[in-house]
């Protein structure tokens, strides 16, 4: 049995590797479901729960995306990878797409030949410390020991920072966020550093979180978002406006709630364009009219999908911040639909 | 007859031995207390599990198995007093997730299906394992159960095990011809290329007509859906199964005088025992992905379980070489005098007593084996440690660690401890040597 599905798995093989030739778009349409990377679990970004659904922020754009390209939120095979398998499983077509709040840096852009369709949280490196200790700026924490995860770019951040103000400190190294928690509480450090929605999801899990402080400074840029391979721009534009879509829709009020009644038609030109009603932006990508509209149902607008996974109302508590709308002070612009 | 004697005429009643030395007393005297520095020894040893039970105790003794959540788990332990110095645990999580951690993705509806392959398991094993207290024929259901197995647990059309089973019985076939009509060595050849041009090129038509006259099909269940115990199980059984024969086989091929087998054979054990499983498995994951043509979806689980088995294959190999390397040289004489042909020598003198003495090695490959495949959580396979991480995930359960880990070690340490205690029960049984 074992060797004939072997060899059976080799003659399909074969027979792909013909098929491949056309594009991810193509393949994601005749095979029903877009295979979309995520993370083993990340707090408020993705996460299985007791059924085996795969739910969060990151999750929600997968749906997005496979709503738009198939009319169904629901036809996702989620791929749990690793910070050591995701660009792998990317690069080798295992994934379609890569939703795992992967930092865009110019490496991993240009050197890894990957291509970041846009941001969906703009997050930046924190830290966390027991109120207790009375700190109120990380330049005060010199000789003290940190908390950080390894082979992260949050170790190079860190040592970054220190050298520029020139403090001491006495790194503490840790593997998963899970173990930082544990040895944080324990004493073991008085510092934990790491991305500030991390640090945010972490503080909320405390018996009480009132005890800890999070310092003002954050001392990194990590624009997180989706990405997919180099080469194929269809299918990168088809990624890119869905996201383009999620956050267009929040600037122009359109909610998974009253998307419906706008599809029919409205005054705003923007608004019937995004929603199909006027124009034929969806035939362009080679999508359905009504794309964004599916898009947009799939788990609501930018707006909605971030206060329903990671905003102040959720245990994470998250505020807006730079991921607010250009128009309210923060960093989500999207390009026009035109 | 005077009435002054020296001697006892009659006899005494018995007397009970004394009180110091028999029941719990006698027993304490003799095991704990046997002289002042085992006293010191006793003493010191209970106050240390005095202290940790009495950390642990109250922790485990938590009335959170309603909770659902960390939050409502703290409230609830506030409410009661506060638990132990340690607060108390949260078995919540395990009541919201047990049947995750057991069947991980696995549509709730088929949980029949692996519940059933287990048990068949059981059976399948029954007259391998003792095979004195079950009937010979149950043979025949263990050599099928190979193909059963990935039916239940995978689904799709019957036909496909059928045609790889057929796969087996035309090879045979064909061997048995040949072999009777021509030479031994032109059997073998012409079987195995029987065999492999039926799997290659027929089986699949073979398979869709009579799935389209007969479609006798179960659900197809992705291996994406695979998770928690049940996947460590399947990795784990598959690779036991098929690494002991193939391990066999490298042992008898590392002694082999054809220098090209040898050759062959050192090499493959050098090389797998050279690199750490965790290479093997990105290999798998990773590696295979890059060199195979895009698009190619070669089965992730199927993947990893041919590493697992060739890393097991390999150290299994050693084990039994060791087992064949304790036989005096006078068994592998004593069976050439009887004139029986090498693979009568292994099958009747030599692999009897090679493998009764390597039980315990074999035994803790085995062990080791079944514990590695908690190492696929590294390439993204949500294995029971891999589903911990992603429960973890849950905003409900963040912040959860002692109790999924307790879990997962309880369910880790019944399957090992079973297979521990089944190896010392076959070693009293095939003992036969002086005590």
């Amino acid at each position: 049995m074992k060797k004939s599905v072997l060899l059976g798995a080799l003659t399909v093989a074969g027979l792909a590797a013909g098929a491949a030739a056309a594009g991810t778009l193509d393949d994601v349409k005749a095979r029903g479901k877009l295979n979309c990377g995520v993370t083993v679990g990340l707090v408020g970004f993705a996460a299985p729960d007791a059924n085996g659904n795969w739910e969060g922020f990151d999750v929600g754009i997968c749906r997005a995306v496979a709503a738009a390209v198939l009319g169904d939120p629901q036809a996702v095979e989620f791929v749990p990878t690793t910070g050591k398998t995701r660009f792998t499983a990317l690069a080798s077509g295992e994934i379609d797409m890569l939703a795992r709040n992967t930092t865009w840096t110019f490496s991993r852009d240009v050197d890894l030949k990957f291509t970041f369709v846009g941001v969906n949280y703009y997050d930046g490196q924190g830290f966390m410390v027991p109120a207790e200790l009375g700190v109120s700026s990380a330049k005060e924490l010199d000789e003290a020991t940190v908390c950080i995860q390894t082979g992260t770019t949050t170790e190079l951040n860190l040592a970054d920072f220190f050298r520029a103000n020139n403090i001491k400190y006495d790194p503490v190294p840790i593997e998963t966020n899970a173990e930082a928690q544990q040895q944080y509480l324990a004493g073991a450090c008085d510092v934990y550093t790491t991305d500030a929605s991390g640090l945010a999801a972490t503080r909320a899990t405390f018996e009480r979180p009132g005890d800890h402080v999070l310092l003002p400074e954050i001392i990194s840029k990590e624009p997180l978002g989706p990405l997919v391979r180099h080469g194929d721009n269809q299918w990168g534009d088809v990624v890119r406006w869905s996201l383009n879509a999620l956050i267009s829709a929040e600037e122009l009020g359109v909610t998974s709630a009253n998307v419906a009644e706008m599809s029919a038609g409205t005054d705003n030109p923007e608004v019937n364009r995004l929603l199909g009603s006027e124009g034929n932006l969806g035939e362009m990508l080679g999508l359905s009219a009504d794309w964004a509209k599916n898009a947009i149902m799939a788990g609501g607008n930018y707006g909605e999908l971030f206060d329903n996974n990671i905003g102040e109302n959720t245990s994470i508590g998250l505020a807006r911040g730079l991921n607010a709308q250009w128009t309210e002070g923060g960093l989500l612009y999207s390009p026009p639909f035109r | 007859m005077s009435d002054i004697s020296y001697v006892r005429t009659e006899m005494l009643a018995e007397q009970d031995p004394p009180a110091t030395s028999v029941g719990a007393i006698g027993w304490m005297r003799a095991n704990l207390f046997s002289g002042a520095f085992n006293s010191i020894l006793t003493i010191v040893s209970l106050g240390l599990i005095y202290v940790v039970l009495s950390k642990i105790l109250p922790w485990a003794f938590s009335p959170t198995w309603d909770a659902t959540s960390l939050r409502e788990c703290r409230e609830i332990i506030a409410a009661a007093g506060g638990g132990g110095e340690h607060g108390g645990a949260c078995w919540g999580v395990i009541r919201d997730r047990w049947v995750q951690l057991l069947f991980g993705f696995y549509p709730s509806e088929l949980y029949w299906r692996p519940i059933l392959a287990f048990v068949l398991l059981g059976v399948a094993l029954a007259p391998v394992l003792f095979a004195d207290h079950v009937p010979a024929k149950m043979m025949r259901f263990s050599m099928l159960y190979p193909f059963v197995m990935p039916w239940l647990l995978w689904g799709g059309s019957i036909w496909v095990p059928v045609g790889a089973l057929l796969g087996f019985v035309i090879g045979y076939a064909v061997y048995s011809v040949v072999t009777n009509t021509m030479s031994g060595l032109l059997g073998i050849i012409t079987g195995v290329i029987a065999a492999v041009v039926w799997w290659m090129f027929l089986t699949g038509g073979f398979s869709s007509i009579l799935s389209g006259i007969a479609p006798l099909e179960l659900d197809f269940v992705d291996s994406r859906s695979f998770g928690g115990m049940m996947l460590s199980l399947t990795i784990g059984v598959v690779a036991i199964g098929f690494s002991l024969p193939i391990g066999i086989v490298l042992a008898l091929g590392r002694q082999s005088d054809l220098l090209i087998v040898k050759a062959l054979c050192v090499g493959f054990i050098e090389f797998i025992r050279g690199v750490p499983l965790i290479t093997l498995l990105f290999v798998a994951s990773t590696l295979l992905n890059i060199f195979m043509p895009p698009g190619t979806n070669f089965d992730i689980i199927m993947r990893v379980i041919i590493m697992a088995t060739l890393f097991a294959s390999a150290y299994m190999a050693e084990v039994i070489r060791g087992g064949l390397a304790a036989l005096p040289t006078g068994q592998y004489e004593g069976a050439d005098s009887l004139g029986l042909n090498y693979w009568q020598a292994q099958r009747l003198v030599i692999m009897p007593q090679a493998l009764k003495i390597s039980i315990p090695g074999i035994v803790s490959t085995f062990i080791g084996l079944f514990k590695d495949t908690t190492l696929v959580s590294v390439i993204g396979l949500l294995d029971p440690l891999g589903l911990s991480n992603a429960i973890r995930a849950d905003a409900a359960w963040n912040g959860i660690v002692w109790e999924l880990y307790g879990f997962i070690a309880l369910m880790f340490f019944v399957f090992c401890f079973g297979m521990s205690r089944y190896s010392m029960y076959l070693e009293r049984k095939l003992q036969t040597g002086h005590k």
